[in-house]
């Protein structure tokens, strides 16, 4: 079992976990962007709350959840790890480096990037998972999920960081999704331009999709 | 002194398998008490060492680059030869042999050449098993492709990076012998003298590049894998560190000199272009394949393109001298290196040279690209009645396969796009024939020292065939070397180490210091790259692609007032303790400015023309080098006696198995 | 404050793709050069005035005339890494406005020409940066930490006399194509340079890569890649994000597919292999 956690220590390794947990954390985004797009529908949260209801008490996604959360703390923790190394492996830094000659800026900045959505992630665990699983006003039925939203969504605050958050993991995914693929050694002359294309459409539609519903919501397109 | 090749007896084409067969030998358990020191990391070098070390012997590698890899062999574009006759086109060991003697001019030794042709092909087989990429067909086989002064395909090459390739092939197996702790390296080390002990060469003083201490190395024998020393004309297509330093010493500590005078001008050269330049460019001798060289006929063309009136294309064909398809209709564009190069500078003495220079020969893609890959490109595509543009567009693809990197590299340091307008190009020192005299076990006149690849005289006569450089570099350090060696290291196994506190070693290390503390101590006024660009002018003037007794002799005046003057008013900066480029450059050039001399000397005293050694008094009414045979045909090894003071031995070249001819490419 | 805004003004300055100027008329350039005197003392940028320069002129030899002016006045020339000019050894290495051998794609320092420049500018030199590659002196660095990335598993091991026939082992021309490709990497350690982590992923890959396609390195692929990465972590470079810098700014323009494959090597080593 040593050679687990070795290959773990390797920087290889250490790549591996953060696409790994990566593409774990792209599939949740699309199960939670699908499940949230309910309120599209617009009738008053119903489907939503339906939705959401599922996704509180069943057994097997409450076990996933487990995962979800071991994934995300992973992920930053390798994420931190790496880049403390990093930094390390060049202690002096260039007077003048010229970076946007030979690579995109989000790409040299997941760091940053994923520290903001970190940051925007204990708000919105906040806001909405805490009020959820440990308040008993939604499970005992005084409240839906729903109307959560709509109260969260009132301060132009909050949807401006949501808004700014999912600008974030646009460009986190812009790179994060086929750097994942390279990472895992997917790489191919037929295959990589497709993932590409992919990786692009889903940093833009999905983060787009979340964006849209606090701005919906406050400005009650959705009722 | 007497000089012994120690060739052995017997018929030729098995002298060498005899001899291998019945060479001494040490057995495994006293390998692991004889050390070996190398200089130098090429394909000599690194090929020697890493064998040595399978072999068990304990090994030492020293070169002045910060890695092994760094070597100059890196920088061969063209290929490698072999006798594999893969292309079924009746290539074999014999022809092989005789096309390299003959290319020689008839003056290398028939044994050393023979056996050099006998491995060549071992040498394919060692390296593509160790990963050396090279080109091949769809079926997975090897690809050849042919070379100056030859009529097979037998060269094999990794696009225009065949030294690359070799190199890192070489060198990953040095590597692998550092890792397994067989070889200890070091980098950043430059040679600066040979300890002799009771005449055998016992170790070397090196100095530590980076710290700027001396440090003193024994070993049973020493390699000297170092290079040639085009150098010493100071623009050469040589890297900016090639020098002779470690060959001169080991001269000066009695190795003779053989040949100094021979010198490779290569044809295909990226012209200077001011006083600026630091070295020159070779354009692979694979684009005379397809490259037609020409400068024009008339007077009005050459002004008119001096002033920028006209570009090479503006000429019309028939104003056009092709000037090698004129004179050697046989070979054309494909004569030897030294044949292309007289001619070109014959031209450019004429006044035709294209350049402001007026030191510059067009190479003309526009006619192959057009009409032989344009056609065929048409033809495959099924167009019948192609337009000029389309025969060009296609043309154009098919050349940018098959050059693109030389191009690009073309382009980069001209500006000049040579897809639309004639390469400009001018000959230039390449490599140089002449080196450490070497016996048939390639040890030189000091028991126990030996030289390798470029470093010795030994092959290649007096010019080289394209692409035979790398094969003998790989055959001396994988095939030769570690068989011979046994000749000399058999009777050093009750030799034990001898401490590095002997007095020779002691008395060699204060010498080394002495001098370098001269060379920062002189403090006058003018920088080492001074005397090296004077020193450089004064060899390609007078000791260049065509010289004559008369130059010579100024030369070798010009040469020693150059010597007195650098010993008075050179200026060093900084100190001996730390890191010191220029002090580094200092030791070299010294060394250079004794050798320019020698090498003068020995072109004086050679009253006939023979391959890259051409004296103007020595030609045919055509203007062909004219040898003598009857005088000349033999090795000159110098011995050193003192300064400006050498002493010439003659070994004789005994032609058995080939009969001596004129050379002829017409 | 004073880096910020000298970064900005060369970057202001800076247009990599679009040709400079002129082959006419001399330039006067200047320059701001990283001067260290060993690798234990602190260095500094230093100005210098270069006149008369020609645009046909390679970068390094404006840095010959400089050093033969700064000689000349009694002045330590700036010492710097070449030998080849060609392009090939790998030996130059400047870090030129802020890029791995200047502003061109696919050329090292010195294939660089000062027509790439134009008359006035400012250009800032400094040597790689990376834990792994200490400064020996103003811009030399070493970078033997690449040699021991080799010696830990960069080769075929073969001995000398072993080697069947070359054309007994039939190698299809994609595969020799595609291996020859990774090895024309020069070992220059521009991908480290470029790199925001320092890492040595594109050099390391290109040689796992090159033997992994040949028939001849199958035998020990699996031992080799897990040798050279430990060998990586323990010099000290960084991890691969996959930003792509290393492959933008390598002069023989080595792919990132070969960091795919490297990344493929590993994971078959660990997963698929009993080597500890």
């Amino acid at each position: 079992m040593n050679w687990i956690l070795k290959m773990f220590q390797s920087s290889l390794g250490q790549k591996l976990l953060m696409a790994l947990t990566g593409l774990f954390l792209i599939s949740f985004l699309l199960v939670h962007c699908g499940i949230n797009a309910l309120i599209f529908f617009n009738d008053g949260g119903e489907m939503f709350n339906k939705g959401a209801e599922f996704m509180g008490t069943n057994f097997l996604i409450r076990a996933v959840e487990i995962f979800l959360f071991a994934g995300i703390i992973l992920h930053a923790v390798q994420g931190f790890s790496l880049t403390f190394k990093n930094q390390k492996a060049r202690p002096i830094k260039y007077a003048v480096n010229n970076g946007n000659a030979n690579s995109k800026w989000y790409s040299r900045s997941m760091g940053l990037l994923g520290t903001l959505l970190l940051m925007f992630l204990i708000i919105h665990l906040r806001h909405f998972w805490v009020v959820s699983r440990f308040t008993d006003e939604i499970t005992s039925g005084k409240e839906t999920l729903f109307n959560e939203m709509k109260e969260v969504f009132e301060n132009p605050w909050v949807v401006f960081i949501y808004v700014l958050a999912m600008i974030s993991l646009a460009y986190h995914l812009l790179h994060g999704f086929q750097s994942s693929f390279q990472t895992l050694g997917l790489n191919h002359k037929r295959y990589t331009p497709i993932i590409r294309v992919l990786g692009i459409c889903f940093s833009i539609v999905i983060p787009t999709i979340f964006a849209l519903m606090p701005i919906a919501i406050h400005f009650d397109f959705i009722k | 002194m007497k000089l012994e090749n120690k060739i052995p007896e017997g018929q030729l084409e098995t002298k060498w398998e005899k001899y291998r067969s019945t060479v001494a030998l040490v057995n495994p358990a006293n390998k692991r008490s004889l050390e070996i020191l190398i200089v130098g990391s090429g394909l000599a070098g690194s090929s020697a060492a890493s064998t040595l070390a399978e072999m068990g012997y304990k090994v030492k590698v020293f070169c002045f680059q910060d890695s092994a890899r760094r070597a100059h062999s890196i920088a061969a574009q063209g290929g490698i030869n072999a006798a594999k006759n893969y292309q079924n086109d009746g290539d074999s060991v014999h022809r092989l042999f005789y096309d390299t003697i003959k290319g020689g001019d008839y003056r290398a030794r028939e044994a050393n050449v023979h056996r050099l042709a006998e491995v060549s092909g071992n040498i394919i087989d060692q390296c593509v098993a160790s990963g050396v990429p090279f080109a091949r067909e769809y079926g997975g086989m090897l690809s050849n492709r042919s070379f100056g002064g030859t009529q097979v395909q037998r060269t094999f090459y990794a696009a225009g990076q065949t030294g690359q390739q070799l190199l890192l092939g070489a060198y990953s197996g040095l590597q692998r012998q550092v890792g397994l702790g067989n070889i200890q390296m070091f980098t950043r080390h430059e040679m600066l003298d040979v300890v002799n002990i009771d005449g055998k060469c016992r170790g070397i003083i090196a100095r530590d590049l980076v710290s700027g201490k001396l440090e003193r190395h024994f070993g049973h024998a020493v390699l000297l894998c170092t290079g040639g020393y085009g150098n010493v004309f100071y623009l050469s297509t040589n890297a900016m560190g090639s020098n002779v330093t470690a060959a001169w010493k080991a001269h000066k500590k009695g190795a003779s000199f053989g040949n100094p005078c021979y010198t490779q001008i290569h044809p295909t050269c990226i012209p200077v272009s001011g006083d600026h330049q630091s070295k020159l460019t070779l354009m692979s001798e694979s684009l005379r394949n397809d490259g037609r060289i020409w400068v024009p006929k008339k007077m009005d063309d050459v002004n008119a393109l001096r002033n920028g009136s006209k570009k090479g294309n503006d000429i019309p064909e028939d104003d056009r001298d092709y000037y090698l398809e004129r004179r050697y209709p046989a070979f054309g564009n494909l004569v030897p290196r030294d044949v292309a190069s007289r001619a070109a500078k014959e031209r450019c003495d004429a006044g035709f040279g294209v350049s402001k220079t007026g030191e510059a020969v067009f190479l003309d893609f526009a006619h192959n690209m057009k009409y032989k890959y344009g056609k065929q490109v048409a033809t495959l595509k099924g167009i019948n009645n192609p337009t000029e543009e389309q025969l060009t567009a296609f043309g154009k693809d098919v050349v940018k396969e098959k050059y693109g990197n030389l191009f690009d590299m073309y382009k980069q340091i001209t500006g000049e796009d040579p897809y639309e307008i004639p390469m400009q190009i001018y000959p230039a020192v390449h490599y140089t024939m002449g080196g450490l005299w070497v016996d048939y076990n390639l040890m030189t006149t000091i028991p126990g020292l030996y030289a390798l690849g470029e470093a010795n005289f030994s092959d290649h006569g007096a010019n080289r065939l394209g692409a035979s450089a790398l094969m003998q570099g790989l055959a001396d350090g994988y095939f030769v070397l570690p068989y011979t060696i046994g000749d000399f290291l058999s009777k050093e196994i009750s030799t034990k180490s001898i401490p590095t506190t002997h007095k020779a070693f002691e008395e060699a290390e204060k010498n080394v210091e002495e001098k370098i503390n001269t060379f920062l101590n002189i403090k006058g006024s003018k920088s080492v790259d001074y005397f090296h660009k004077k020193l450089g002018k004064i060899m390609w003037d007078k000791c260049g692609m065509a010289r004559n007794a008369e130059g010579l002799k100024t030369a070798i005046s010009d040469i020693q007032k150059l010597r007195d003057e650098f010993w008075k008013d050179l200026f060093v900066p900084g100190e001996s303790n730390e890191l010191n480029l220029e002090l580094e450059k200092a030791g070299r050039v010294a060394d250079f400015i004794e050798l320019g001399e020698l090498m003068c000397k020995d072109a004086l005293h050679r009253n006939e023309s023979c391959g890259g050694h051409f004296r103007e008094e020595f030609q045919t009414e055509e203007g062909e080098a004219q040898r003598d045979d009857e005088n000349f045909k033999y090795v000159a090894a110098w011995e050193y006696k003192n300064t400006s003071d050498w002493e010439l031995h003659k070994e004789d070249l005994v032609y058995e198995n080939i009969k001596i001819a004129q050379r002829s490419y017409k | 404050m004073k880096i910020l805004k000298l970064h900005k003004e060369v970057i202001s300055n800076l247009n990599p793709q679009k040709k400079r100027n002129s082959m006419s008329g001399n330039m006067n350039i200047k320059l701001k050069v990283w001067r260290q005197k060993n690798s234990n003392s602190k260095g500094e940028l230093v100005n210098y005035k270069v006149s008369e320069v020609s645009p046909d002129m390679s970068f390094l030899e404006m840095f010959d005339m400089l050093n033969e002016t700064l000689i000349n006045e009694k002045k330590e020339p700036i010492a710097f890494d070449h030998d080849c000019r060609e392009g090939i050894c790998g030996m130059c290495s400047m870090f030129i406005n802020g890029r791995p051998h200047g502003p061109n794609d696919a050329v090292t320092t010195c294939q660089l020409h000062m027509r790439s420049f134009k008359d006035g500018d400012t250009i800032v030199v400094e040597p790689w940066r990376a834990s792994a590659f200490p400064i020996l002196k103003d811009l030399i660095v070493d970078r033997s930490s690449f040699d021991r990335i080799i010696s830990a598993g960069g080769f075929i091991s073969v001995n000398t006399g072993n080697a069947q026939d070359a054309n007994c082992l039939p190698i299809g021309k994609n595969e020799a194509d595609e291996s020859f490709a990774a090895a024309a990497c020069i070992g220059c350690g521009a991908c480290v340079a470029a790199c925001k982590n320092s890492s040595a992923m594109l050099f390391v890959s290109a040689k796992v890569s090159q033997l992994a396609l040949l028939p001849q390195g199958k035998p020990e692929r699996h031992q080799r890649v897990l040798n050279m990465v430990a060998q990586m972590d323990s010099e000290g470079f960084g991890a691969c994000t996959n930003t792509g810098a290393c492959e933008a700014e390598c002069p023989k323009e080595i792919s990132l597919s070969n960091i795919a494959r490297m990344n493929r090597e590993y994971l078959s080593a660990k997963l698929c292999s009993e080597i500890e």
